[in-house]
């Protein structure tokens, strides 16, 4: 895709809340990567929470108002008409904005009042294209070239891909998913595996991609929590897996938390390694481990990594 | 609606007799378990209004009873009573009493939106569960949920700054729900992360904690957002026939 190419290679970077805090492994590989295949990420300007998963319970409207907000930043303020969201809240949230501008009366007039107190310009269905990291890598550099740059690469390395909820449910947010040819699909979704298999990795046949690590009560039902991350580490391991990569700094936070809660409240020791897929493709884009923040990560992999000869 | 609902047969209501005869019949042993009959008179007619009236609830009527959501329910998976369909089926039935029997798990779905992917009636059944917590909660059948308070503290920071930083989100959850601050996996936790990270990322860290992160210019805004969540609960609260003040 062509003209993607050339849309993705300046994108409005909205890296959210998570990322400057648990998630900022995931900020400096990704920003690595962005540095390293020259592509260019305008940071959006005194942005706002996207109101997570948390805001939607206490009033709905009010988190489309704040996913709007940084929309409308994007557009009016920096002239960009493309937002990438590595985060899959801030990322799932700005499109059921999107959504929800486009479909509801109520969601309009909310944004609309709320907009015109706070003296910005509201946000209008269709300004911008919120996107993920895996498009934007995907289509923003694209596959071929991807390949070209791959140094050494992640040989032998056993990848299980997990996604997790908000990069695919609800389906009706997504209406770019499912379309067939290069869309990505809501059920078995594959632009990780696809990027990674790129980057030499041996993807594991992982049935749980889309299972839910329980991020929403990672603290107010941890037990809940605990049970559902550890189906996903166990079935990692069974699947043969060295490492799970992910894609949201809730999932990859809540594996492994759980997994330390795991091995004290439940003595269920698992060692699977979890690493922002971002970090693996700088790794096999010859970035080194300190640079895509390997060792920002709870979980060491660094002796794995070393041991395949990939950091 | 006509569902056979297996869950209403509650071994209390279940009679076996060891020598049972029927019109001379012997209906001894297999044939003599009854179920013993059982008359409903308590319907809330207006449960299915009330739940529609909160946020997440809108579309319940819509419900065909096909199980999909409950079929592909996170939590239904690890604990069988999580039941959704179930518990949409008493709400439009009004069956109140029922409902309530499960009213301290209602709060633990994880939002993981399986049920909403797989609905063929766009009923939503992830934003019904929460609006039913909510409901339970606002009608004083249950404390505050942890997820609630949790939801709130996050919600409040967001308004109040425009950001959220999560140590102090932690700390105020483990404050308010009364958890000791030194969890084991946390200490745990810490420790790991303490071994690998360099000294700028925990300077920024604690730099956080000191000065919260905060969008500019944004005092307009959360004032906007205060108004519209305090009209948002009064409309709530009035449509459950409530007083206006908590």
């Amino acid at each position: 895709m062509p003209e993607r190419k050339e849309k993705y290679k300046k994108v409005a970077y909205y890296h959210g809340c998570a990322l400057e805090g648990s998630g900022q492994p995931y900020n400096t590989s990704t920003r690595a990567i962005a540095k390293k295949l020259d592509l260019e990420l305008v940071d959006i300007k005194n942005w706002n929470c996207c109101g997570a998963m948390e805001v939607k319970n206490v009033d709905p409207e009010i988190q489309t108002y704040l996913s709007s907000r940084v929309m409308s930043l994007a557009h009016n303020d920096m002239g960009q008409d493309v937002v990438m969201a590595p985060c899959n809240g801030c990322y799932h949230n700005l499109k059921k904005a999107e959504y929800d501008i486009a479909n509801k009366e109520k969601s309009r007039e909310v944004v609309e009042k709320i907009s015109a107190k706070a003296d910005h310009p509201k946000y209008e269905a269709g300004q911008v294209e919120t996107i993920h990291a895996l498009d934007w890598l995907k289509f923003g550099y694209g596959e071929d070239e991807l390949k070209a740059k791959i140094k050494g690469g992640l040989k032998g390395l056993k990848v299980a891909n997990y996604y997790g909820c908000m990069y695919t449910r609800p389906r009706h947010i997504f209406p770019e998913k499912d379309q067939g040819g290069d869309s990505d699909s809501t059920s078995q979704p594959h632009y990780m595996d696809d990027l990674l298999a790129i980057a030499g990795a041996e993807n594991v046949d992982f049935p749980l991609k889309t299972a839910c690590c329980g991020g929403a009560h990672t603290l107010s039902d941890s037990d809940t929590s605990t049970k559902l991350v550890l189906n996903i580490l166990q079935a990692a391991e069974a699947a043969g897996a060295d490492v799970i990569a992910t894609e949201c700094p809730t999932c990859h936070s809540g594996l492994e938390m759980h997994q330390i809660r795991a091995l004290k409240r439940m003595s269920a020791e698992t060692n699977v390694k979890v690493i922002y897929f971002t970090q693996l493709l700088g790794l096999a884009l010859g970035l080194s481990a300190r640079k895509v923040g390997i060792h920002e990560n709870v979980s060491n992999s660094i002796p794995m990594l070393k041991a395949k000869k990939i950091a | 609606m006509a569902i056979h609902e297996k869950n209403l047969i509650r071994p209390e209501n279940i009679k076996t007799h060891d020598n049972l005869v029927i019109d001379g019949v012997d209906v001894s042993g297999h044939w003599s378990t009854f179920i013993e009959t059982r008359v409903v008179t308590d319907y809330n007619e207006q449960l299915q209004e009330e739940i529609a009236a909160l946020p997440g609830g809108e579309y319940i009527h819509r419900c065909w009873q096909c199980g999909s959501c409950t079929n592909a329910c996170t939590v239904n998976a690890i604990n069988p009573d999580f039941n959704p369909r179930y518990w949409i089926y008493l709400i439009r039935m009004g069956m109140e009493s029922e409902l309530l029997r499960d009213k301290e798990i209602i709060w633990q779905c994880v939002s993981c939106n399986k049920c909403t992917y797989a609905c063929p009636r766009d009923v939503v059944p992830e934003g019904v569960m929460k609006a039913t917590a909510h409901w339970l909660e606002l009608k004083g059948h249950t404390e505050t949920t942890p997820s609630t308070i949790f939801d709130t503290i996050f919600t409040d920071q967001v308004v109040n700054t425009g950001k959220i930083e999560d140590g102090a989100i932690i700390k105020n959850f483990l404050l308010q729900t009364k958890q000791p601050l030194i969890q084991d996996w946390l200490v745990q936790m810490v420790k790991q992360m303490i071994w690998n990270l360099p000294i700028k990322f925990l300077m920024n860290m604690g730099l956080a904690t000191i000065f919260h992160p905060r969008t500019k210019r944004w005092d307009k805004t959360r004032d906007a957002i205060r108004e519209h969540i305090a009209e948002e609960k009064a409309a709530e609260r009035a449509a459950l026939g409530l007083d206006a003040a908590e």
